[in-house]
This record gives structure tokens, sequence and C-alpha cells, in this order.
């Protein structure tokens, strides 16, 4: 499938099409968006983690003037009679019906033409509560008599989930297990048994335009506004909710400013529905920064990690467990704890190998997939692991990852055997450029220097389809139409590449139409860096059925075949006169082989792998506890970059949001409330964070089923940064941590217990 | 939430006048009776630098300015930063540089740099992390920031 760029649109550091939009401010986000007699909501949100609602008075927000209607969960059930969603489990109520589960759930809503006035009669709602007691952490949701659900509901998509239905008195929404050769023998024979816990802090993606959603009502259809990263399903799950088809549902997107996996599946969407319904009118709802705390976070994780190794350091064996807190409601926990329990066992040539995944719900905001599907959380686990063997052994770390690496050609965990994974590549590219051989200053006095690396994998999310439509109009320009959403990571402007790379023509000329899907075809979702390798597959697909009806026509009109008659000349020739259209369509389905239920095995666990490592160089001040980043080198496997410059923001992009998740940010709770829920309190990375110094480098590298050789990059610069400094950090001062973030009281609590 | 003023004040240039309520923000009256939304507001407390707003020269967090004290003054937005076909040096340097991604903050950005720019023309990288230590990019792209304020440096020195 793969052919490589001839005609120099592929390859090309294009700057992004929409950059002139961007830059003067005009570009298009649903946050900008006011149809004419619109309302606004305002959610009333839950102030318990866990409690019966005894009593909701709406009464003096009523009251308010300018207050159109205030809204419960019995008002929802008029229009949706089952009004639970979600991807994996019916699970989430639009409101909350009789229980309350995670602190900020939505339990009334205000609206009205002013939002100041919903917002202030929001205020005057009081909702009384029997509390229960809370369930919060992953490990001991396995076994708490605190059950957040009363009934697991599976959604009924996913055939792996379908054996929950019913089922009662538990808090796990999904366990994955693998089973590769045999652990026990080995861990009884083994020259060194290690074995530690690693654990991983609540933080939220924090996109800077914050989930807004609206919905316009018109003669039996719903349009739905929203800054979506998945439009199609954002249509599926409306039309089942009202029982409608899908064709009286249109869903619409435009630029977002920013997902990184919040704005997912459905988020707002079905409340603004409702609401839409419910008053006739049109309804939008943006989200204060504080609430997006409260929609969506990542995974905190609890992961034991065991490994049998030999004297000269070869590991034979290795044990995973991994407890995932997806909060009150699963969103699409269960499949972030399959996928990624994938390759829990790390990119290490392991003959024995158990993994134990489990998707566990607490009465914390729902946990969801945010770049990387948790990975990041595996590999700061199973890389500070690598390192700490490597150390108790006295071998080179690098050495010691080295003997183990997984490498193409041999079966992954789960038995499928690797191909165009440059695990080896990027693991040189990286000691190389640290010179990981060279002298190093370790520092003096109270600074004391460090370096450590890190590299991790991951499976793509299959199966996964996308379609894709190339439309040549009569003057001979064209447009593209397809559902993956531009939020940032420069999607527009690849698939215009590879369209233009197919056709022959200047990348600019070609016409980008944004998600709409009355217009555009069905895309999965854009997620998991998916979109370049799947919807890239499907847009070469429609622009070379685009053009092999070009040359059909050219046939069909007498013309010699290669005969380069302009293209507004074969249109009038064909049709008299400056009409008429060439619809060339395409769609990508990549095989896959679910894995076996019982051990986890399958020979296609994915159509293709991500590798990413990082490297860095840390300055620990011994006296605080401040930690430094003086360089971080971030190097990937993307298959052959249809945009350099856009792939290597990318991964700058991705390792310094991974470097806040690392160094700084935690969702704080205490009592049950959280008490950092806005950017005065919850620091994301600034300027004033950055590494002294970051590079980047996308190894030579080719996925053979790739368009051109390309494959996702948006979450592979995530992997290895965590893990990397924590080895560095021990490196310098001879301390391990093992929770995230590495705040400089956790650096200097660690120092005071026993540094070097 | 009743109380209402009008108020006059130069926008981009052209005298602007409009009713507002007293609680009302800069961003939302530049938003509702403007249809101007470079300025956006994203945390709501001035932390961002999304809702950037230039206001007699200075830059300030239009989430928090309220819109009764821009009366007589002169707002300056992104959108008459280079009103016509040509952009202005700053603008082309951040396009030049890939300096966004999703480009929410843009705006914000691209107002400080300005800023910057015509009070200290050629600032070091430590200047130019200082003085947009005020402007939040949640996708990162602060390494190409950084660049593009180097090259719209050099784009202004050399007349564009």
């Amino acid at each position: 499938m793969s052919a490589t760029a001839k005609a120099g649109q592929v390859g090309r550091s294009l700057p992004r099409l929409e950059g002139r939009a961007k830059v003067t401010g005009r570009a298009d986000y649903i946050h900008n968006l006011r149809l004419p007699g619109m309302l606004h909501g305002k959610i009333f949100r839950s102030v318990v983690a866990h409690g019966r609602i005894r009593r909701v008075d709406v009464e003096a927000a009523r009251q308010v003037p300018g207050v159109y209607a205030v809204f419960v969960s019995d008002d929802i059930r008029r229009v949706i009679a089952n009004p639970y969603y979600g991807p994996a489990f019916h699970d989430q109520p639009i409101l909350a019906e009789g229980k309350v589960r995670h602190i900020g759930e939505p339990v009334a809503v205000v609206l009205a033409e002013d939002p100041h006035v919903a917002e202030e009669a929001a205020r005057l709602i009081v909702a009384e509560y029997d509390e229960l007691p809370a369930v919060t952490g992953e490990v001991e949701a396995m076994t708490s008599n605190v059950i957040v659900h009363d009934v697991l509901k599976p959604a009924g998509t996913f055939p792996d989930l379908k054996h929950l239905e019913g089922r009662k008195g538990t808090n796990l929404a999904l366990d994955f297990h693998l089973r590769r050769g045999d652990v026990k023998p080995a861990f009884a024979t083994a020259d060194h048994v290690f074995e530690h816990t690693f654990r991983t802090q609540p933080v939220m993606h924090t996109p800077l335009e914050p989930f807004v959603s609206a919905a316009e009502p018109c003669d039996g259809t719903l349009t739905i506004y929203t800054a979506s990263q998945s439009p199609s399903f954002v249509r599926i799950e409306i039309a089942r909710l009202l029982s409608w088809p899908e064709n009286r549902v249109r869903v619409k997107t435009a630029f977002l400013g920013g997902g990184f996996g919040a704005k997912l599946y459905i988020k707002l969407e079905a409340l603004v529905a409702a609401l839409a319904l419910l008053t006739h009118r049109p309804v939008k709802i943006s989200l204060a920064m504080d609430e997006q705390f409260f929609t969506i976070t990542k995974h905190p994780s609890t992961f034991r990690i065991k490994s049998a190794v030999t004297k000269d350091g070869r590991i034979t064996a290795r044990e995973c467990e991994v407890w995932w807190n997806g909060g009150a409601y699963a969103d699409i926990g269960p499949r972030v704890t399959q996928k990624s329990g994938f390759t829990a066992a790390g990119p290490y040539d392991i003959d024995n190998v158990a993994i134990d995944s489990y998707a566990l719900y607490t009465n914390r905001p729902p946990a969801g997939a945010l770049r990387g599907f948790g990975i990041p959380q595996l590999v700061w686990a199973y890389e500070s692991h690598t390192d700490m063997i490597a150390r108790a052994l006295d071998i080179d770390p690098v050495e010691f990852r080295r003997r183990n690496l997984l490498r193409d050609g041999r079966p992954q965990a789960t038995g499928t055997v690797m191909q165009d994974a440059a695990t080896g590549k990027v693991l040189d590219r990286l000691v190389e450029r640290i010179g990981w051989g060279r002298p190093f200053d370790r520092g003096q006095g109270t600074i004391k220097r460090g370096r450590g690396v890190a590299v991790g994998f991951k499976a793509s999310i299959a199966p996964t389809t996308s379609g894709a439509i190339f439309n040549i109009y009569a003057d001979g320009s064209c447009a593209l139409y397809c559902s993956t959403v531009d939020m940032g990571q420069g999607s527009d402007t690849a698939m215009a590449q590879i369209a233009a790379e197919v056709l022959d023509v200047p990348a600019e000329s070609v016409r980008v139409v944004h998600p709409d899907t009355d217009v555009t075809p069905y895309d999965m979702a854009t997620l998991g860096s998916r979109s370049t390798y799947h919807m890239g597959n499907a847009v070469k697909r429609a622009a070379e059925d685009a053009r092999a009806k070009i040359e059909a026509l050219k046939a069909e009109l007498g013309l010699p075949p290669g005969s380069n008659i302009p293209l507004p000349e074969l249109f009038r020739r064909k049709y008299g006169m400056q009409a008429g259209n060439i619809v060339g369509i395409g769609s990508f389905v990549p095989s896959y082989a679910s894995p076996d239920h019982d051990t986890g095995l399958t020979p296609n666990a994915t159509p293709f792998w991500m590798v990413g490592g990082a490297g860095a160089e840390v300055e620990v001040d011994t006296e605080t506890g401040h930690v430094r980043i003086m360089r971080l080198i971030n190097v990937a496997d993307l298959g052959t970059p249809i945009n350099p410059r856009i792939v290597e923001t990318q991964l700058s992009g991705g390792a310094i949001m991974q470097l806040g998740f690392t160094m700084q940010e935690c969702m704080e709770f205490a009592d049950g409330q959280l008490l950092n829920p806005s950017l005065a309190d919850y620091k994301i990375p600034g300027m004033r964070d950055l590494p002294a110094r970051i590079e980047n480098e996308a190894v030579a590298a080719v996925q053979q089923s790739g368009p051109f050789g390309a494959k996702g990059v948006g979450e592979t610069a995530t992997f290895g940064v965590s893990p990397a400094i924590a080895n560095a950090i021990d490196d310098a001062v001879g301390v391990r941590l093992r929770e995230l973030p590495l705040t400089p009281e956790a650096v200097y609590r660690a120092l005071v217990k026993g540094g070097r | 939430m009743s109380a209402t003023r009008h108020i006059r004040f130069t926008l981009n240039g052209r005298p602007a006048a409009a009713e507002i309520g007293t609680h009302e923000t800069l961003v939302d009256v530049l938003r509702d009776r403007f249809a101007l939304f470079g300025a956006r507001e994203s945390c709501g407390q001035g932390l961002c630098g999304c809702c950037t707003v230039v206001v007699d020269g200075r830059a300030v967090s239009g989430c928090l300015f309220l819109a009764a004290a821009a009366d007589g003054a002169r707002v300056d937005t992104i959108e008459g930063l280079a009103p016509g076909e040509r952009l202005d040096p700053v603008q082309e340097a951040f396009i030049e540089c890939g300096a966004f991604q999703c480009g929410f903050c843009t705006p914000g950005f691209v107002l400080m740099t300005k800023q910057l720019l015509d009070e200290n023309p050629e600032p070091s990288e430590d200047e130019i992390k200082h003085y947009l230590s005020g402007n939040l990019c949640r996708c990162g792209a602060y390494p190409e920031i950084i660049e593009a304020v180097r090259v719209a440096s050099r784009k202004r020195k050399s007349g564009g």
C-alpha cells in the first residue's frame, strides 16, 4: 500500500492551511457560535461525592427575572425515555437520577437568554443529599463494600463487555488478562526477582477552549454543534437516545481549541439535545474552566510490576497488575484498560508474561482517554522498574535495555509479531543524542546532575473505520470531505498533502471540508494517533479513485491515455459547459483479531506500533528538592512524516504536556472535595516551565501499510518523559520516586529519607 | 444584574458605542455586541492570556476588565492588528514558525509579542519567556513561539 511520495506534496513542511485564520483571531470555533433565539444553560452540580438525592429545590432559581426554565432529571425523561449514555457502558445519566456518584456531577440546569442570569440563578438552587460512604482509590475499589453502580450496563458495542451485563455488587468495569508462557517456573528459578509498585495522579486535559456544545431543533431534526473529537459517534449516540434514525441528527464541528482526548465520545451533547427538544429553542452550554475538572480526567493508576531476571541481565518473566481509577462513569476507561493491557510489560522480549488490568468505578470525576490511552501511566512504571533493575544488577541501564529490547520479527506479549516498530533505532538515536558513553558533568555542591532514558510503545486502537470523499469541481478545483477533527494536530494540512500528492496538485489548493455528518462520511473518531494512518489511507484511496475516474472520463471522451487535457476542458467536453463533479471515495478498515478472552493472545493486535523514547538531563537542588530539566530529548518512530515541521511540533508539544503531568499537575482531593479546579491552583506548563533545551527527532522509518509510509504521532512523545526524568533524578541524587508528580516536595522528602 | 450604562470608545481605530450591563466584561461586549471573537474567555481568571485585549496601549485580560471601564478608551483587538490583506510581521512570523497548534491562545500571544517588541525590539530568550509567562498554550508550542518572536523581531528591524 505504501508508495513513495513523488509529487513533492508529502514530505514538505507546508505551513498549516488555517494559519492565517488562527493568527488573525478569525478561526472558527464552536466557542464563537451564536444562533438566533439561543438559550444558554448553566449546570448545577453535586457537592458530595456519593449520596442519595433527597430533594432539589429549584423554585428560587425559577423566580430570577430572565430565567427561561430550570430542569432536573424527570424533565429529561419527558424527551429521552432512558437517559443514560456512554461509549462502553450506558451508565451516565444526562442529569443525576436518584443518586450522585461524584463531586461536580450535573444535577440540574438553568436556561436563560443571558448566560450571566443563568449562572446567578443556578447559585440559588438547593439540593439535599443523604450522603453515602465514597470509594475513591482504585485498589480499594476492588474489594470495597461501597458499590458505585448497583447494576452494570454495558453498551453492547464492545463484544468483550457483554458478559458484564446485569452484574451486581462489583466496581469492576472490565478485567483484561494476558497469559503468555508460564511465569511461575520462571520466577521460581530466577537468579533475581524484582517487584515494585508505581502510582500516577489524577490530572486533567485542560483544553483552553472549554467543553462547548449547542443543539438546534428544526422540524423533526436536530443539529448539534459541538467541540467534539468524534462527530460520527455523537450522531449515533444521540440517535440511539432519541430512537431516531441517524439522518435526523446532524453533527457539526469546527476547529477545536484543544482536545487531547477530553472531547471524545459524548459529553455535553446529550444534555443540549434534551434541552433543545424540551424548549423547542437552540440551547448552548459552554463550560467554565473549573467545570472541566468535573467532566473528564486522566486515569489515576496503580501498577504492581514484578520481573524475573538472570544474572547476566535477561528478563525471563514479568507479572503486571494494573488498577485504573475510572471514576464514577466508565466513559472509554474499559478500552484504556484493555488496549494498554496489551503492552503493559513494555517493549521487551520476554517469554513469560502475565498481565491483569482492571477498570474500576470509584466516586471520582470520570476518567477517559488522555493523549496516550493509558500508555504514559504504564511506561512511567515499567521504565522506572527497568532502571531500578539495571542499577541493582550494576548493569548500565542502556545496555540492560538493549539486551532485552523487543525488535521486529519477534512476538510481543500478545503473540503478535512486531513489524515496522523501530525500537532499536529509537533507543540508539536517544543514546547518541544524549551522549550516553561520553563523560558527564555530575554537578557540585548542593546541585547534582543526572541523566536518564526511557522507551515506550503503543498498539493503535483497532478495529476502526475511516471514510473520505474527494470532490473535483468543474473548474478543476477540489475539496476533501472527511470527519477527522483538526484540534491543533494539523490534520487538515496533512490530509490535503496526502490527497494533493496523489493528484499532483499543490496541497494549498485542496479545500478541506470540516466534519458535518450530513456531508462528511463516517470516521470512528480523532483519537489515539489514528488519523494520519486510518484517515490518511482513506483519503489516499479517495484521491486515487478520483484520479481513476478522471482517466475513465478521458477514455469515454476518446482521449488517449495519459492525455494532459486540463480538467476544466474535460468537464466542458463531457457536459457542454462548466458543470458536473468527479467524486472519488475511499475507506479504510485495517485488519485486526480480537484477543482471546482467557489468554489475551492474538496474532494481530494492532495495525501499527508507535515507539517513543525520551532522554532527560536534570539538575537537582539537594537543599530544596527543586529539579531543573536541562535537556529533554524526544525521539520517535512515526514512520515517514507527511509534514516534518508539524510532526516536530507534535513531538515537542506532547512532551511538554507530559512534562506538566510529570512535574507539577495534580488534582488535589480532600474530604471528598476537589481543592484546585482552576488555573490559579492547577498549574499547567507555561514558558517558565520549559526545559532549558528541548530536542526532537523522528527516526528514519517506514510504516509499510501507512499512507506514503506514515503513521500516527500525536501521543508518541508523551511515553518516555516521566520515567526518563525520574531515572535522571535517581542518577543525580540516588532517590527513587514511585509516584507522580515529581514535585520539589516529593524529591526533598525522598532526599531526607536517604539519597546519595 | 439590571444596571446598564452607555459607553463610547474607539474600537480598532473606529468610534464605537454600546449599551452594556455594568457586570459585563470587555470580552462579553466584544463578542456579543461587535462579533469579535479573537479575544476569548478560557480560564476566566486572567491567568491564561486567551482574552488579551489592548486598552489604551496596554494589554489587559479582557475577561476581568469590566466593559464600563473602557468608556472613553482606545480598544484594540487582534482583528484590528492587520485589517487588510497584509499581516503584521508578528502574525507572519507565527505562521512561518508554526508557532501554534489549536490556535485558541494565538491571538493573545500575538498581541503580547507585539507589545513586547514595541518595548524591547530585540529581547533575549529569558526576556521573551518572562514577558510571555502570563500566556498559556496547552498544545505546548512554546519553543516555536519563542522562535517566532525572534523572527518577528528581525522582520520588524528590516521593515517587514
